[in-house]
């Protein structure tokens, strides 16, 4: 590391006592690069064996790495906790502009301990962490939170703002921290845990200058990079039409989970496509900071005033593959407006979209097959592609308002336990599941991915790749860990996912260097499998084991996009995987 | 002598790749010493502002001087001496654009030197470098 660089320098917050003080750590970042890989090592550090996760000791910690404010694509903070939802590994990351904030206030990673009294916010600047009153905007939603405070701090254009939800003040365990209106802490339930630490939202702000070992080498390098994003045709449809590309195609496969999975083909599949979004709604464009591909697409929608005539408002909601699947296709609902009216309410009371839409799609089942009455849903009938019924069951799920919402409050694991249904309770390791039911590459993903997402080794994507014969227990195990091994070292950097074509191990050791580190491609692997193994760890004292993992006896009964799917070979490619986080030294 | 020009601002996504690209000039990351900014107009979903000198004719900033820091740009705009230069700041005051940036680290103005080099990093065509009419 240059001996200039503030990544070295953690943060720590006492919220309990309204401390702050900055530590210089330059062998934590030189071992585990930054991002993940340092998060990982800090929740080691600081979180206790056995605590409940609102114990005020369960840590929150932030990282960015050493990619962060020099290379383009390098756009995300990683967060780690552990888990209010599964109570395990609590890890997500989130694009928007809270990396290149916190890496250029000057630091590489917060820790953020204890629980604050009263609500609180807090202002991270360079020279240190302000604690502000936020009694008056406890219980505000997602957007007003944003605006109030918008208003109240300086810095625009320099800054992140990350927020709450009452979604997080009530305790919902899958509860977002949203980030810049439009991106998200999604997964895993940080927002619950910002609630349970009364910490309604903070606020980032840096701009300072950032050394480079060799300035020449560094232009060089970034052109290039810059060159090979831009040619990438891959990320050229997340650049056009969005994520939201892949509804189509995963329906053609019959991979689109609808209607809680009963079906893996969606009738209404056109209607809520990419193309028709862009079609018909797409009103802006956004980027994350330093990234050039503007993933992030808006709708315009426009509604009108129930009690006033010629009285409208316009609304601009993001959109994306993952929140129109759990809140379409998979509550089988075929209107992209529909879509986009659940979208803004889960956004503003501060849900996650993925788990949300499994809830509710689980609820919605479990109400069809009488494991529930109106009495529990407080009068309300859920039906599958009834927009009006779910708009009014979400404020009482966030806000827990009987022993029913309050189950659903607490992911389809928790509701199933309690109400039954747990064939069809679609969560993997305690995650609700993501949209693909593309085959076993999928489907082993979300259960052997040390944060049960789609994202720890894209196994939907081997199952579209790899030819027939090759998917074999044993081999997909071997790729996904591989795979898995290598997305640490990207989210350690911290590099967007989507920039996984032109930032290979070779590519890294190279922007490493700029930084000052110097890295084989194989000290990176090596690097990437001693992180996955400490986070498998954790997991593991806290009671997980990948033979214990509940495999819903839907995704076995529903057809795949690689035919029917059986529970053996689930089990044998399990115990491959457990074996290869097994072997070696840790 | 060229002007930056922003085009349409309304093209801008708020990737700052041009605020990045203003400080790489100086051989370092970061956006200390950055001359453009990239801002919301409260809140993401009103979309964008792109504040960058317009290098006035007869720059305000340039009357305000104390020092004799700023001199005028062929071209438009104003040239500014670091050495000369003691950060009363004034100068970021007259601007009514705010098109003056501060950099914390040297407590100096950032101030465009249309270059030009932001715009070749603009994915959407926010920016272009425009030959000006010569002021002479």
């Amino acid at each position: 590391m240059l001996p200039k660089d503030p990544l070295r320098r953690v943060l720590y917050i006492d919220l309990t006592n309204r401390r702050f003080w900055v530590e210089e750590r330059p062998e934590l970042f030189a071992e585990n690069i930054g991002g993940t890989g340092v998060a990982s090592e800090l929740l080691k550090e600081e979180c206790p064996a056995g605590i409940d996760p609102k114990d005020p000791k369960n840590p929150i910690i932030f990282a960015v790495g050493p990619a962060n404010g020099l290379f383009p694509i390098a756009s995300k903070t990683v967060s780690m906790f552990l888990s209010p939802h599964n109570r395990l590994l609590g890890e997500s990351h989130a694009g928007g502009r809270s990396a290149l904030a916190l890496r250029l206030a000057g630091y590489g990673a917060v820790v953020i301990r204890g629980a604050s009294e009263i609500p609180v916010y807090l202002v991270i600047e360079p020279s240190g962490v302000k604690f502000r009153d936020a009694r008056g905007l406890w219980g505000l939603t997602v957007s007003e939170t944003g605006r109030f405070i918008r208003e109240c701090e300086g810095g625009s254009g320099l800054r992140s703002i990350l927020r709450i939800g009452p979604a997080g003040e009530a305790g919902c365990t899958f509860s977002c921290v949203v980030a810049e209106t439009y991106r998200h802490f999604g997964r895993l339930g940080l927002g619950t845990l910002f609630g349970a630490k009364k910490l309604k939202a903070i606020v980032i702000y840096g701009k300072r200058a950032l050394p480079v070992k060799d300035r020449k080498l560094y232009r060089q390098t970034y052109d290039e990079i810059l060159q090979k994003l831009r040619e990438t045709p891959s990320l050229r449809k997340y650049h056009d039409v969005g994520t939201a590309v892949n509804v189509i195609p995963l329906n053609k496969l019959g991979a689109l989970p609808t209607r809680n999975l009963k079906q893996a083909r969606f009738e209404g599949a056109e209607k809520i496509s990419g193309e028709y979004f862009a079609q018909n709604l797409l009103g802006r464009r956004l980027a994350c900071t330093h990234c050039p591909m503007a993933c992030i697409h808006l709708a315009a929608l426009r509604t009108p005033y129930e009690d006033e005539p010629y009285f409208y408002k316009t609304t601009f909601i993001s959109y994306d593959y993952e929140p129109i699947y759990a809140n379409g296709s998979m509550l089988g609902i075929d209107s992209a407006e529909g879509i986009l009216r659940l979208l803004d309410l889960i956004d503003n009371l501060g849900l996650d979209a993925m788990s949300t839409g499994v809830v509710l799609a689980w609820a919605t089942e479990a109400f069809e097959r009488g494991l529930v009455s109106k009495e529990e849903t407080l009068g309300l009938e859920p039906r599958f592609g009834d927009v009006e019924t779910y708009l009014k069951m979400l404020p009482l799920l966030a806000r827990r308002a009987n022993d029913f919402y309050d189950a659903l409050a607490q992911g389809v694991d928790f509701a199933a336990r309690r109400f039954g249904g747990e064939d069809f309770a679609l969560a993997f390791g305690g995650n609700e599941m993501p949209g693909y039911h593309t085959g076993y590459g999928a489907h082993l993903t979300h259960l052997t991915g040390s944060r049960h997402s789609h994202l720890d080794s894209a196994g939907y994507s081997y199952d579209q790749k790899l030819p027939r014969e090759e998917i074999t227990p044993e081999n997909l195990a071997k790729k996904l860990y591989a795979e898995e091994v290598y997305r640490q070292i990207l989210s350690s950097a911290v590099c967007c996912f989507f920039g996984r074509s032109v930032y290979n191990y070779e590519t890294l050791a190279r922007i490493f260097t700029v930084s000052g580190f110097e890295y084989s491609p194989e000290d990176l692997e090596r690097i990437g499998e001693k992180i996955l193994k400490r986070k498998y760890s954790f997991k593991k004292e806290r009671g997980f084991a990948l033979k214990k993992l509940r495999i819903p006896r839907r995704i076995l009964e529903t057809i795949s996009a690689q035919g029917k799917l059986e529970e053996s070979f689930f089990r044998q490619a399990l115990s491959a995987y457990e074996k290869l986080l097994e072997g070696g030294q840790g | 002598m060229g002007r930056l020009k922003v085009v349409d601002s309304d093209r801008c996504v708020g990737c700052q790749l041009c605020m990045f690209a203003c400080q790489r000039r100086s051989g370092t990351a970061g956006l200390a010493q950055c001359a453009i900014h990239v801002r919301s107009r409260g809140g993401l979903s009103r979309g964008l502002t792109v504040i960058v000198c317009r290098a006035c004719e007869d720059p305000p900033c340039l009357a305000v001087c104390p020092t004799g820091a700023l001199v005028k740009r062929r071209g438009g705009g104003v040239v500014h001496s670091p050495k000369k230069c003691i950060g009363c700041g004034f100068c970021r005051e007259a601007c009514p654009l705010q098109a003056i940036f501060w950099n914390d680290e040297t407590q100096k103005p950032v101030i465009c030197v249309h270059c030009g080099y932001c715009a070749s990093y603009c994915p959407h065509h926010v920016l272009k470098v425009e030959e000006a009419q010569s002021a002479t």
